[in-house]
């Protein structure tokens, strides 16, 4: 189930973005929390259900904990894949604007 | 521990500035002008993408080589407002017929000059059902971050 798991963890909003912060490489709890409107604590137990949904692993470095994503999980693919229609839609929105532009005089009204 | 759970879709929402006709046509038939060039299975540089219209039609790409990369088949096809795709590329970026996740693209008319697209990509935890899923590490270790600065480039160029 933990394909299903995974998903299921980043249902919500504020992980989503914790998981999506680590997709730029590997942070501390602190690190994670900084900027973020929720408290550390809060953070903390997201981490934990993304590491139970097998989205990221963690190791000690030091005193701390550092958090990245795990290299295993589908995680990747998802976080690859959301990545890539962003990119790809906005290439879709600017050629739209382009060929709009471009036939602006002839503009047909509906 | 048998249960059952949602996934989350990939889900994007965006404006364009037109009508859902020709929004639904650029995304077609205007495929290969926007569809990013640095996204290809193959190995060759991709010289042509290609949405072929209507249900069954074929969602692929052409190599500079003449190769032909299938990334599936359109499901659903109904002008100006509702396009359904089938994504059929596994972990390991190759077709499989046997995988289905869907693309569904909806183009709703805002007023009388605006296009709304709903886009969402489901099906994501059927990736986990192959045994290329567990394989996709390698494979998202050597392109992820490379792939994201092309896009990049691409996107703001």
């Amino acid at each position: 189930m933990t394909n299903a798991n995974a998903f299921a963890a980043l249902a919500d909003p504020t992980r989503r973005e914790v998981f999506e912060r680590l997709a730029s490489g590997p942070l501390a709890v602190g690190e994670l929390a900084h900027g973020l409107p929720v408290s550390r604590p809060a953070v903390s137990q997201h981490l934990k259900v993304l590491k139970e949904a097998g989205l990221v692993t963690d190791r000690p470095e030091g005193a701390r904990r550092v958090y990245q994503i795990d290299p295993h999980g589908l995680g990747q693919i998802r976080a690859w894949l959301d990545q890539f229609w962003d990119n790809a839609l906005s290439a879709f929105a600017a050629e739209v604007e382009r060929s709009v532009d471009e036939s602006d005089p002839e503009k047909e009204k509906p | 521990m048998s249960q059952t759970i949602t996934p989350a879709a990939i889900r994007k929402t965006l404006t364009v500035r037109t009508t859902p006709e020709k929004a639904f046509d650029v995304f077609t038939a205007g495929f290969d002008r926007w569809w990013p060039k640095t996204h290809h299975i193959g190995e060759s540089p991709l010289k042509k993408a290609v949405i072929e219209p209507g249900v069954g039609g074929r969602w692929y790409g052409l190599g500079e080589d003449g190769s032909e990369g299938l990334w599936g088949d359109v499901l659903a096809w109904d002008p100006p407002a509702r396009l359904v795709l089938a994504w059929r590329i596994n972990g390991q970026w190759k077709y499989d017929p046997g995988l289905l996740t869907e693309v569904e693209v909806l183009f709703t008319a805002v007023g009388s000059s605006e296009t709304r697209i709903d886009f969402e990509h489901r099906n994501l935890e059927r990736f986990g059902d192959s045994d290329a899923a567990k394989q996709a590490r390698a494979a998202m270790d050597d392109g992820w971050g490379t792939i994201l600065e092309s896009f990049k480039s691409v996107a703001n160029g």
